[in-house]
C-alpha cells in the first residue's frame, strides 16, 4: 500500500502530510528520510544540498537537530498558498526576498525550482502574470479557496483613513484591501519597519497619516496571529526562515514584545559584530576613511546604533554571507527598530516613543553618536 | 463604439500603477473584429507616501538614506542623487576611488536590473509559459546550443544533457502545476492569447532563462553588499563611500583579497550572462540570433517596431516626433583618467551623455543632439499639475524644481465605491505624478520628454564620439539599420515597444563591458583614499554659513534622468551647528515617462505611446502591458512629493563649475 502511495507525486506528498502529524518514532523518522529523497529526486534536488540548507535554517532558529528531517519533510509537503499584498512601500523587501540564498553544493537552478515548490506564491504584484481585475479576482479565488489558511505577508504600511485617495488600488481603499485579506488569512507576516513599524511613511510629521499592520490590525480588531519581521529591509534568510519554522511547527516561532520573532531579533547587533573586539580594547574609527576604519575598529563614534538594535546582520549577514553594514565600513542606522528614521532607537526598546516629540532636533543624525548611556559593554 | 480598457493594478512593475485607454471596435480586411486605441491613454498613479516633506529638517547627511526609501530597485541611484546634491552644494569633490566605487555600484544596479526587467517583468508579456510545457525537450535543446552556444547549465548537475536538462525543466513546471490546481504567479488567463507567437521550444528556453536569471541576480548583487554591507538599500555616504581597504590581520573590511575577488566574479558573471543569455535572446525576439537553427524562420516579435512611440500629435493627427533627455552618467576614470562627475558633465565624456533630442520622426535615419546641462537649469526643467492631484498656490505656471511647491489635494474618485474605475477622465486630475516638461532655455513650448534607455541609446549614437558610442553604433548600424544583417529600419524606429527592449539590452552591454576596467583602476589605486572627512565638518559649521546653499544632484538612472533638488543652511535651534534640509525636491525617471497632460492638455509618453495600439482581445489587453512594460515602470519612485510647506523658495543662482 506504501508503494502505491509512492506511485505519485500526490500520494508522496499525503503520505509525508500523514507522517508528520503521527508522533515521532524511528520507524517514522526513517520512512521520513527515505520519502524526502525521493521527493527530492523527483524534483532533481540534491538531497545533501536541501538537508545542508534545512539544517542551516534549523541552527540559525535554534532548532534541535533532531527536527531537520521533520523540517525538510514539512517544507515538501506543506506548499501552502501566500498571498503577498503591497501598500506604501518601495519594493525594496521583495528585493531582499528574491534574495534568498537557499545554498546548495548543486546547480543553482534546481534551487529556483525548489523555491516554486516551497509554497505557492499566488499573488505578488511585482512578478505575477495577470494584471488588473483579472489579478485581482485570482486574490479573491484564492483567498476562499484556502480561508482561514493562507499565509499573508504584506509590505509597506497603509493610510489609516481609507478616505484620503493617499492609497487606493484595483478601487479599493489601503484598509479595505487589507482587511479583506486579513479576516481570510491564517498567519499575517508583516516584512519590513514600514507594514512592522510604519517605517518610513510613518516618520515625521508623517503626511499621509500612515500606519503600521499591528495598529491598522487593533484598530479594525483583527484577531490573527502577526509576525513582524522588521528591518528596512529585512533579511532574506530571516523572512525564509520564518516560513520554514512555521511549516515545520504549524504556529509561530516565540516573539519579542514587539512581535517579532526572538531567534533573529533576540540579540543586539553589537553582541556579535565582529569589531566588537576592538570595541573592548577602545579602539574606535574617528573617520570613515582613517586607519582605524581600515583596521575594523568599532564604528560606534561614527554613529553605530549596533549596541540598541535587534536584528541579526552581524551572524546571518547579507546576500548569501558575503558582507553586513559594519563590515563594509557604515555603522548600524537601526532599521530593525521602530521609529528608527525619528531617532526612536535612543529610547526604550519595549516601548519606544520617537525621540523628536521630546527633543529639540526633528530627529538626531544616524552619524551622531549614541550617548553613551545607553552603551553598555 | 468606444468603451474604456481599464489595468488597475498593472503588475510587474514597481509602485501601483492604473493604466485606462479608450478603445473603438473596428473589423479588419478579412472580416475579424478588433479594437483599435483611437487616442492617448490615462497613466494614474495611485500611491503617495510624502518622503519630502519627511526629509525637511533633516541632517543633510542622512537624506540619502530617506532618499534611497523612495524605491527599493533603483536603491542605488537615489540614495547617490541625494548625496551629489549634498556634495555639490558644499561644492566638495570626492575622491577617485569615490567615483569608481560608485561607477560600478550603478553600473551593477543598471546590469541586474534591465537583466530582471527583461526576464521577470516583460518577458511574461511574450512568453507563454503554459505552451513551453508541451515543449520538445530535444528540440529545445538543439535550440539552445544554437542560440546560446556559450550558456551550459547542465554542466556539473543531474542532467548532463541539454535534453534532460529541458526535460527536467519542463517536469519541474508540470510538478509546480500539479501539486495544486493554479500556477502560483503563472497563473494567467492570457496564455494562448493570439498575440503570443513563439514556438514552445522557444517560450521553454526563455522560461528556463527566466529561473537562471533569478540565480545569476543573487550573485551580482553581492558586488554591492562588499561595498554597501547589503542590497537593497547598501550603505553610502556624503564625500565618498563608507567602504575602505581592509589592513591588518585581522578584522578589517570586507574589503579584503577576497572582497576583492567577489566584486571580481560579480563582474564577470554580469558580462557573462549579458554575452551569453540576455543578448542573444533579444537577439531571438528579433529573429536576429543567427545561431538558432532555421533562425529566419522562426517566430519573431519585429512587429512592435511600428507600436510604442512617444510622442505628440498635430490636430490631423501627424506625429510630431519623439523627444528626448538624458543629465548623463558614468564619470570618465580609469587607470589613467581622473574625472569626477561634473568635470565629465563639462567636457561631455560621460559614458551616457547628457542631451536633447527633439522631434525625432519615425522615418528618421539621424538623430540631433543639443547638450544640457541640468546643473545650470534654472528654467528649462519644469513641472505642471494640472492633472495631478496637487494645487499650486498663487500660480497656474510650471515651476521649476529649485521654487517648486507640492500640496496635496486628492480630488479623484472616492475609494470602495463600485463606479470608481468610471470616473476618470483626461479633463480632469487623474494622478499622483506631475507633469515634468523640458523647454530650450525657457522660451518654447514645455514639452513632454521621454527618459531612460531608448534616450541613452540615441543619445550615445548621435555624439559618436567616446568607444562606448562606437560600440552602440556598430550594434544599431549592424542590428537595426542594415537591410543585410539587421532589420533594416531607420534609427527613428528605435522609438517603439521593441525599439526599447533592444535599447535596454545594448546599454546592458556597453556598460557590463565598462565595469572591468573600473574594477581595474580601483585594484591599483587601492590603497587612496575612499571619502574626504571635510565634508562632515562643513555641515557640522553651518552655524557659521551666510546664506543657505543649494544644491543639484543628478544621475542618469536605469530608467532616465533623475534629479534631487536640495537648500541646506543652519539650523533654527540655537546651540545646533548641524546643517539642515530647508527643501527638497525630485524629479525623476518614471515620472517623465508616466506623467499626466499637462496645462496644454500635451499627454505624456506612456499615453501617448499607446495610441495605435491594436487589441485582439479587451478583456485580455496584453498588448497594452507589453508596451506600458517597455518603458520598465517605477510608480514608487515617480510619486515621492510633498513639498515641507508649499511656499515658494526666494531663486538663488546655482553655483557649480
Amino acid at each position: 500500500m506504501k508503494d502505491d502511495d509512492k506511485s505519485t507525486n500526490e500520494s508522496r506528498r499525503n503520505l509525508i502530510t500523514r507522517l508528520l502529524q503521527e508522533p515521532p518514532s524511528p520507524e517514522n523518522d526513517s520512512l521520513l528520510n527515505e520519502t524526502i529523497g525521493d521527493r527530492l529526486a523527483q524534483m532533481g534536488v540534491s538531497r545533501r544540498g536541501f538537508m545542508q540548507f534545512c539544517a542551516g535554517m534549523a541552527s540559525m532558529m535554534a532548532i534541535p537537530a533532531a527536527m531537520v528531517p521533520r523540517m525538510a519533510a514539512a517544507a515538501l509537503a506543506a506548499k501552502p498558498s501566500v498571498i503577498y499584498m503591497s501598500f506604501q512601500e518601495c519594493t525594496g523587501c521583495l528585493e531582499s526576498l528574491v534574495n534568498s540564498s537557499i545554498q546548495s553544493s548543486a546547480n543553482s537552478t534546481t534551487i529556483e525550482n525548489l523555491i516554486l515548490n516551497l509554497v505557492s506564491l499566488d499573488y505578488q504584484e511585482t512578478l505575477m502574470t495577470s494584471a488588473g481585475h483579472e489579478a485581482e479576482t485570482i486574490r479573491d479565488e484564492i483567498m476562499a479557496a484556502n480561508n482561514g489558511s493562507f499565509v499573508l505577508i504584506v509590505d509597506g504600511s497603509i493610510p489609516k483613513d481609507p478616505t484620503n485617495g493617499y492609497f487606493i488600488s484595483g478601487g479599493k481603499s489601503g484598509v479595505t484591501r487589507f482587511v479583506e485579506a486579513a479576516n481570510q488569512a491564517g498567519l499575517i507576516l508583516a516584512v519590513g519597519t514600514c507594514a512592522a513599524f510604519g517605517g518610513l511613511p510613518n516618520a515625521d510629521p508623517n503626511p499621509t497619516g500612515a500606519v503600521s499592520i499591528g495598529e491598522l490590525m487593533a484598530s479594525k480588531g483583527i484577531n490573527k496571529p502577526l509576525i513582524n519581521i522588521s528591518g528596512c529591509p529585512p533579511i532574506a534568510e530571516v523572512i525564509t526562515g520564518v516560513i520554514m519554522y512555521y511549516l515545520t511547527y504549524g504556529a509561530a516561532p516565540a516573539l519579542d514584545s514587539l512581535k517579532r520573532p526572538r531567534v533573529f531579533y533576540g540579540e543586539d547587533i553589537h553582541d556579535e559584530c565582529y569589531r566588537k573586539d576592538y570595541f573592548e580594547k577602545g579602539l574606535f574609527a574617528n573617520t570613515f576613511d582613517d586607519a582605524g576604519a581600515r583596521q575594523g575598529y568599532c564604528l560606534l563614534k561614527l554613529g553605530c546604533k549596533g549596541p540598541i538594535s535587534n536584528n541579526a546582520c552581524s551572524e546571518v549577514k547579507w546576500n548569501a554571507r558575503t558582507s553586513f553594514p559594519m563590515k563594509s565600513g557604515h555603522g548600524c542606522m537601526g532599521c530593525s527598530q521602530p521609529y528608527f528614521w525619528d531617532g526612536g532607537v535612543t529610547t526604550a526598546k519595549a516601548n519606544p516613543v520617537p525621540f523628536w516629540k521630546n527633543g529639540p532636533y526633528k530627529s538626531p543624525s544616524f552619524y551622531s553618536p549614541l550617548p553613551a548611556s545607553l552603551v553598555d559593554d | 463604439m468606444t468603451t474604456n480598457v481599464v489595468i488597475d493594478p498593472v503588475t510587474r512593475i514597481e509602485g501601483h500603477l492604473r493604466i485606462q485607454a479608450a478603445v473603438t471596435e473596428k473589423t479588419d480586411s478579412l472580416g475579424a473584429t478588433y479594437y483599435e486605441v483611437t487616442e492617448p491613454g490615462l497613466s494614474s498613479s495611485t500611491m503617495v507616501r510624502g518622503i519630502e516633506q519627511i526629509m525637511t529638517g533633516r541632517d543633510p547627511r542622512d537624506t540619502w538614506a530617506f532618499a534611497q526609501r523612495i524605491c527599493g530597485v533603483c536603491t542605488v541611484v537615489h540614495g547617490l542623487t541625494s548625496i551629489r546634491a549634498v556634495e555639490q552644494a558644499l561644492n566638495l569633490r570626492v575622491p577617485k576611488n569615490a567615483e569608481l566605487v560608485r561607477n560600478m555600484m550603478i553600473g551593477s544596479q543598471y546590469v541586474h536590473d534591465h537583466v530582471m526587467h527583461f526576464y521577470h517583468l516583460h518577458a511574461l508579456d511574450w512568453v507563454d509559459v503554459a505552451s513551453a510545457l508541451t515543449a520538445d525537450p530535444a528540440k529545445t535543446a538543439a535550440l539552445a546550443v544554437g542560440a546560446n552556444p556559450n550558456n551550459k547549465p547542465w554542466v556539473g548537475t543531474t542532467t548532463t544533457t541539454p535534453t534532460a536538462y529541458f526535460q527536467k525543466q519542463i517536469a519541474n513546471l508540470v510538478d509546480a502545476t500539479r501539486s495544486k490546481t493554479q500556477l502560483g504567479l503563472f497563473n494567467s488567463s492570457y496564455w494562448g492569447h493570439p498575440a503570443y507567437k513563439l514556438t514552445p521550444e522557444q517560450n521553454l528556453l526563455l522560461v528556463t532563462h527566466y529561473l537562471e536569471a533569478l540565480a545569476w541576480a543573487r550573485e551580482v548583487v553581492k558586488l554591492h553588499a562588499i561595498f554597501g554591507g547589503r542590497d537593497p538599500h547598501p550603505n553610502l555616504l556624503v564625500g565618498g563611500v563608507p567602504i575602505t581597504l581592509s589592513v591588518g590581520t585581522e578584522g578589517g573590511t570586507a574589503l579584503n583579497t577576497s572582497g576583492f575577488n567577489i566584486v571580481k566574479t560579480a563582474i564577470t558573471k554580469m558580462k557573462t550572462f549579458v554575452d551569453n543569455v540576455y543578448l542573444p535572446d533579444t537577439l531571438l525576439l528579433a529573429g536576429l540570433n543567427k545561431g538558432a537553427p532555421n533562425y529566419a524562420t522562426l517566430p519573431k516579435y519585429t512587429d512592435w517596431v511600428d507600436y510604442g512611440a512617444s510622442g505628440l500629435t498635430d490636430a490631423s493627427g501627424n506625429f510630431l516626433g519623439g523627444n528626448f533627455l538624458c543629465y548623463g552618467e558614468f564619470a570618465n576614470v580609469s587607470k589613467t583618467v581622473d574625472e569626477s562627475i561634473v568635470t565629465s558633465l563639462t567636457n561631455d565624456n560621460m559614458l551616457i551623455p547628457h542631451g536633447v533630442i527633439q522631434g525625432l520622426s519615425k522615418t528618421a535615419t539621424s538623430a540631433a543632439r543639443t547638450v544640457f546641462n541640468v546643473l545650470k537649469d534654472t528654467q528649462s526643467v519644469t513641472e505642471n499639475v494640472t492633472h495631478a492631484w496637487y494645487t499650486y498656490s498663487g500660480t497656474s505656471e510650471n515651476l521649476h524644481p529649485s521654487v517648486g511647491q507640492t500640496n496635496l489635494s486628492y480630488t479623484g474618485p472616492a475609494a470602495d465605491t463600485p463606479d470608481y474605475q468610471d470616473k476618470f477622465f483626461a479633463s480632469d486630475k487623474y494622478s499622483w505624478i506631475k507633469s515634468p516638461r523640458w523647454q530650450a532655455n525657457g522660451t518654447s513650448q514645455p514639452k513632454p520628454m521621454e527618459v531612460g534607455p531608448l534616450a541613452h541609446i540615441l543619445m550615445m549614437y548621435a555624439r559618436n564620439k567616446l568607444p562606448g558610442d562606437k560600440t552602440v553604433v556598430s550594434l544599431v548600424n549592424a542590428n537595426w539599420i542594415s537591410p543585410t544583417t539587421g532589420l533594416g529600419l531607420p534609427l527613428g524606429k528605435l522609438n517603439s515597444t521593441f525599439g526599447r527592449i533592444f535599447s535596454r539590452t545594448l546599454e546592458t552591454k556597453i556598460i557590463a563591458d565598462a565595469m572591468q576596467g573600473w574594477y581595474d583602476a580601483l585594484y591599483a589605486n587601492k590603497s587612496a583614499p575612499y571619502s574626504d572627512p571635510n565634508a562632515f565638518k562643513l555641515l557640522a559649521a553651518a552655524n557659521t554659513w551666510t546664506a543657505d546653499k543649494l544644491g543639484v544632484g543628478f544621475t542618469e538612472a536605469p530608467r532616465g534622468a533623475l534629479g534631487h533638488w536640495v537648500k541646506i543652511g543652519k539650523s533654527s535651534v540655537a546651540g545646533d551647528t548641524q546643517a539642515k534640509v530647508k527643501h527638497y525636491q525630485c524629479i525623476v525617471a518614471s515620472q517623465w515617462n508616466a506623467g499626466p497632460r499637462d496645462g496644454l492638455g500635451q499627454a505624456g509618453p506612456y499615453e501617448t505611446s499607446l495610441k495605435g495600439h491594436k487589441l485582439a482581445d479587451p478583456d485580455r489587453p496584453v498588448e497594452i502591458l507589453r508596451t506600458i512594460h517597455s518603458f520598465d515602470p517605477c510608480i514608487g519612485c515617480a510619486v515621492h512629493i510633498v513639498d515641507s510647506n508649499g511656499k515658494p523658495l526666494v531663486q538663488v543662482s546655482l553655483n557649480h563649475s
